[in-house]
């Protein structure tokens, strides 16, 4: 059973974090140091750099600092910058959870408010200890899956073993988002065909056309280097591995970074923004998804990887399941699940999918992934603009 | 792999490859193939001429530019060059039907392609 952390916004988490925010780069460097001095594994450094507003940059610091994973909140702002900090904390609070805010320019500078924000971390680490716990259920878990490096084993080995960990779960009623647009582009056909309406399929289709028209104004695909040493030579190629991940359960809805599943069931998360294309790239890099999965509440994450990536999260842990056989015995400090085994037929994907679905237990039962254990935190949060949700994305919630 | 021998006595090995979907024209090599090693393609040996790195892709069939290129029983893109049954298919034979790839060396917003 998993013995979760229950907020007082009834949610449940699986991790007792203690957020420590900057809300521009301004403040970073404090921030930075006061998670450092408070030397504890369980409070975590995030923020936004940004001194210009961004409603999706508000969203998603709210979202995340009222995670079900986070327990309490230290906002630290230099002063002058747009964020609205008494807005993100009194959200924060509404929610129940503890927190508090710091200004530096009134907090009487770095060493000042890098004392002041210890002295807060201590306490509001003792309250996030009072959280009473609870039984939590399979269903009640929301789980994430990207894939990060791949290369010609992702897509035979890694993703699809993680698609039946998905279907496993789905079948357990919980929540699964599988995501990146951009990385779905030529799977648009098959995967519109698998969504629970007619509505939710054009929504689909519509979702990944705007991944290709922005990716092209962009001038690259989401197709790095590294991808093509590893023997993938196409977007379409690439997209068709990555797509595996998501198992064969219907598609139940259409997510925004930031909204919630409304029920159990998979959903795909488009994290393209709306619009043209105004500040950039859509996701810079791998932690930018992973975060925007977390700002959906997932409690952890399925990271896939063939040319061997390091990485994990802030606030939820990461599984890395490992798909090309060479790079798990490089880098197996860093790997929880050898999934290149079904290459030379050591195992099925049906009992990787298994062992993956169990590893997933084991880590909301309170035992590290390999990236939580070694400390790794990746958090990064940058501008973009979405719309909200149109009615057909969520059918779920017209016939809830 | 199964080391064999060849007809010249030199021993060889046969490489070991995927078929991913019956109506696939590429195969995935899943353990790494050396020039002169034998390929297994439907049944019929086939000695590679390039060496092929595990994840990588190879010709089931000659392919000619303009055709499309087949993998998990789905279009991955198009070839550019013809290419014989066991060769290497990739980034100097095939390209995207959707956004082209890149790589350190070229990309398309840096510039001419390098000599």
């Amino acid at each position: 059973m998993i013995n979760a952390y229950v907020r007082k916004d009834g949610r449940k988490g699986i991790r007792n974090v203690v957020v420590v925010a900057y809300l521009v780069e301004c403040a970073h460097h404090v921030s930075r140091r006061i998670v450092d001095g408070a030397n504890d594994s369980e409070v975590h450094l995030i923020g936004f750099p940004g001194c210009f507003p961004n409603e999706y940059a508000y969203r998603m610091m709210s979202a995340i600092c009222t995670h079900p994973n986070v327990g309490a909140a230290l906002l630290v702002s230099l002063g002058c910058e747009s964020m609205n900090r008494e807005q993100l904390l009194s959200d924060i609070r509404a929610s129940g959870r503890p927190a508090e805010l710091l200004v530096i320019q009134e907090a009487g500078g770095t060493l000042s408010t890098m004392r002041a924000g210890l002295d807060a971390v201590a306490r509001l680490r003792a309250e996030a200890d009072q959280a009473p716990r609870a039984d939590m259920a399979v269903s009640e878990l929301v789980v994430g899956t990207i894939c990060g490096g791949s290369d010609g084993t992702s897509g035979i080995t890694a993703n699809p073993a993680v698609g039946r960990c998905f279907d496993h779960l789905v079948a357990d009623d919980a929540t699964c988002i599988f995501e990146e647009t951009g990385e779905l582009i030529g799977c648009e056909t098959i995967m519109a065909e698998r969504a629970v309406t007619p509505d939710l399929a054009e929504e689909i289709r519509a979702c990944v056309a705007k991944a290709e028209s922005y990716y092209r104004t962009m001038g690259f695909g989401s197709f790095a280097p590294g991808n093509a040493e590893g023997g993938l030579t196409t977007l379409e190629e690439k997209s068709m591995g990555a797509y595996s991940k998501s198992g064969s359960s219907p598609i139940s809805g259409l997510l925004k970074p930031g909204d919630q599943a409304p029920a159990g069931g998979l959903y795909l998360l488009d994290v393209v923004p709306d619009g043209e294309p105004r500040f950039g790239f859509p996701n810079i890099s791998d932690n930018a998804e992973i975060v925007e999965m977390i700002a959906c509440g997932c409690h952890l994450i399925l990271f896939t990887t063939g040319r061997g990536s390091v990485v994990g999260s802030a606030i939820s842990p990461v599984i890395k399941v490992c798909a090309n056989p060479d790079t798990y015995r490089r880098l197996s400090e860093d790997m929880d699940i050898d999934a290149g085994r079904i290459l030379n037929g050591e195992a099925t994907l049906d009992e990787v999918g298994e062992e993956i679905y169990q590893r997933v237990i084991s880590l909301a039962q309170g035992e590290p992934s390999c990236s939580e254990a070694l400390g790794h935190q990746e958090f990064i949060l940058t501008y973009k603009a979405f719309e909200p949700l149109g009615p057909a994305c969520l059918p779920v919630r017209q016939i809830g | 792999m199964v080391p064999t021998e060849k007809p010249d006595g030199k021993s060889s090995s046969v490489a070991q490859t995927l078929l991913l979907h019956p109506d696939d024209t590429v195969l995935v090599c899943i353990s790494a193939i050396a020039p002169g090693d034998i390929l297994m393609i439907d049944q019929v040996a086939v000695s590679a001429t390039d060496a092929i790195q595990v994840g990588h892709k190879i010709a089931r069939q000659a392919l000619k530019p303009g055709d499309t290129v087949l993998k998990y029983g789905a279009p991955i893109g198009s070839i550019t060059h013809a290419v014989p049954p066991g060769g290497h298919v990739h980034m100097h034979n095939m390209k995207s039907d959707y956004i082209a790839s890149h790589s350190r060396d070229r990309s398309p917003n840096q510039g001419k392609p390098q000599p």
